[in-house]
């Protein structure tokens, strides 16, 4: 029992830990541009075939291919940004909302046009197990862990020290100000829709990894990833994190009392816990 | 043909009740619902097990329908009230998808993804599946007239005004001494109540219903019928919800303008329009075909005059 419950601890911070890159991405969009971009699903999935195509068709192991699934996603997020959301932000969040709900399914369709519905996977060494006592991981959710913790490591120094960085927390901080000190609020925003974006395909392609992916793979966590970023504290980077570690164990330890069917639901109730308990989620909502 | 055209004219009612239901909770009250086809889901199981396992008369079950549909909306808007509305957006979401779950693994109850059949509908038997047709569309024809005429009226009510005073700012609504979070949950239930209706006749009318029918592209779909139609016009949601069908119908024939293409692929650009068409017209034209104009008040000394 003991070394059951460490086991499902162990998957979920595993698995909160790659949950954790999209969910930054959806948090670092809502934090500087102010609305639920829910077009990150579609990122997500674009990610994911992205870095298949990188993967399979021309050959590239996984973590060059990540790579990759963040470049298409990010410019994808890029141009989608600029020519669907952008000009409905000044309509309010709520309409640029179900436009982003909208970009979704155009997007879902781009992939399930080219693709098919068929569930693909990608083309990975087989390894065994690595086995500590009782306690067993795979080396391949070893090497999607140590790509998340890069990315995110890059992420927070980005943030940290670089000049973009740096004026882009002090956007999401307080635009006017922002503005008031010169800083251009349409290149931030299209810089976080680049890095939110990006973050969104990369961690796409580090779920699908784990098991396959079709053009609903985004959809399908999509959930998951907003509890994430409502539980840390919706537009808190560091929040993100928490919060999808969170989520993560929280999805795995439910298998003990729960139908795994229900796993997807574990999301919507942290949601609705954290929302009535304490609304501005873990860490709250401040960006950084 | 005829049997054809008249099944879309139930669709177009039965999306219209449900655009209805949209119209009250985001064209009066705006509150958004992103999770109209949970609710509608809620609606079509509870008239569906009623009067098929518990044998109750259809009339009941479809009531019992709507009841369950807005006591669930009760207690959204109670848990999510005093929360910003884009959180709505998220919850109103998951709250689809976690029907859609339930209603795929409680098997002992909703018989899982096989999903229920055999759902009474009304004379479906005594006559020709023609002639049931016609009925049905009578029947949804009268519930929707029923609808939009109570809706109308609590449109031009002054509780109406007190929700469009709330979705307009309500803030202002609160200093004018309007208790702001009884009229949202009310007219969430109200709406969500109207959208579980919907899914009660749809069941009766199609005789089966499974969870891969209460998938979150209906939502969009609802949405796209109240945005093309008009945002807060009872007249528009109807209007909206005939081109929807219309159009989602007429894209059928895609294969014939595009011929070469895979089903799949004619399925996904059927989405592609569906998703296109609804960024356009927000965009484009963000009032919808029939723009809402707020009741006029006819003051006293303007009728002496």
């Amino acid at each position: 029992m003991l070394t059951e419950i460490a086991q499902l601890v162990l998957n979920g911070l595993m698995a909160g830990t790659i949950l954790a890159v999209p969910a930054i991405g959806f948090t670092a969009i809502y934090a500087v541009l102010r609305f639920p971009n829910f077009s990150i699903a579609s990122q997500v999935t674009i990610g994911a075939f992205a870095g298949y195509v990188a993967n399979v068709y021309f050959g590239l192991p996984a973590p060059v291919a990540v790579a990759f699934a963040f470049l298409v996603s990010g410019i994808s997020g890029v141009i989608c940004d600029e020519v669907v959301l952008r000009p409905m932000r000044p309509t309010g969040p709520l309409a640029t909302a179900i436009t982003a709900v909208a970009l979704t399914i155009v997007l879902e369709n781009v992939v399930r046009f080219w693709f098919g519905n068929d569930l693909r996977g990608y083309d990975l060494p087989v390894l065994r197990d690595w086995r500590f006592g009782e306690l067993r991981v795979s080396p391949q959710q070893v090497e999607n862990l140590v790509i998340a913790v890069i990315a995110m490591a890059c992420l927070f120094a980005f943030l940290a020290f670089s000049r973009m960085g740096k004026a882009m927390r002090a956007v999401a901080d307080n635009p006017t100000l922002a503005s008031i000190k010169g800083i251009d609020a349409i290149t931030i925003g299209r810089l976080v829709s680049f890095v939110g974006m990006g973050l969104a395909g990369l961690g796409g392609m580090l779920l699908g990894l784990d098991t396959s992916i079709d053009p609903l793979t985004g959809f399908r966590v999509i959930l998951t990833v907003f509890a994430a970023a409502v539980v840390g504290g919706l537009g808190s980077i560091p929040g993100a994190v928490v919060g999808a570690l969170t989520i993560g164990v929280a999805e795995e330890l439910s298998l003990l009392v729960l139908d795994p069917a229900y796993r997807s639901a574990i999301g919507f109730v942290a949601i609705l816990l954290v929302l009535t308990l304490r609304p501005r989620g873990i860490l709250g909502e401040r960006a950084f | 043909m005829e049997n054809y055209i008249v099944a879309m004219l139930v669709f177009s009612g039965l999306y219209g009740l449900m655009a209805l239901g949209l119209n009250v909770v985001w064209g009066m009250a705006g509150m958004i619902n992103l999770g109209l086809v949970g609710f509608f889901a809620v609606g079509a199981y509870t008239s569906a097990l009623l009067t098929k396992l518990a044998g109750v008369p259809i009339w009941l079950g479809v009531i019992a329908g709507a009841l369950a549909a807005a006591t669930a909306g009760v207690a959204m808007a109670l848990t999510t009230a005093k929360l910003r509305g884009d959180y709505l957006a998220i919850v109103t979401l998951g709250f689809s998808e976690v029907v859609r779950i339930a209603a795929s693994n409680e098997i002992w109850l909703t018989n899982g993804t096989d999903g229920v059949s055999g759902i009474p509908g009304p004379w479906r038997g005594l006559v020709t599946p023609e002639a049931f047709n016609l009925i049905f569309l009578a029947l949804v024809a009268i519930v929707v007239a029923i609808v939009v005429f109570l809706l109308q009226r609590v449109r031009h009510a002054p509780y109406g005004r007190v929700l469009r005073a709330i979705r307009d700012d309500d803030q202002v609504a609160a200093v004018a001494g309007k208790t702001v979070i009884r009229f949202k949950v009310e007219a969430f239930a109200l709406g969500c109540g109207v959208i579980g209706l919907s899914g009660a006749l749809y069941g009766h009318y199609t005789s089966y219903i499974a969870p891969d029918g209460f998938v979150p592209l209906i939502t969009i779909y609802i949405v796209l019928a109240l945005t093309a139609g008009g945002t807060g016009n009872n007249y528009g949601a109807v209007f909206g919800s005939l081109l929807v069908v219309f159009f989602m119908e007429s894209t059928r024939f895609i294969t014939e303008v595009v011929p070469g293409l895979q089903p799949v692929q004619v399925a996904a650009l059927r989405e592609m329009l569906i998703g296109g068409s609804l960024i356009l017209i927000l965009r484009l034209r963000p009032t919808g075909l029939l723009p809402e104009r707020s009741p006029q008040i006819t003051l006293a000394e303007e009728k002496a005059t």
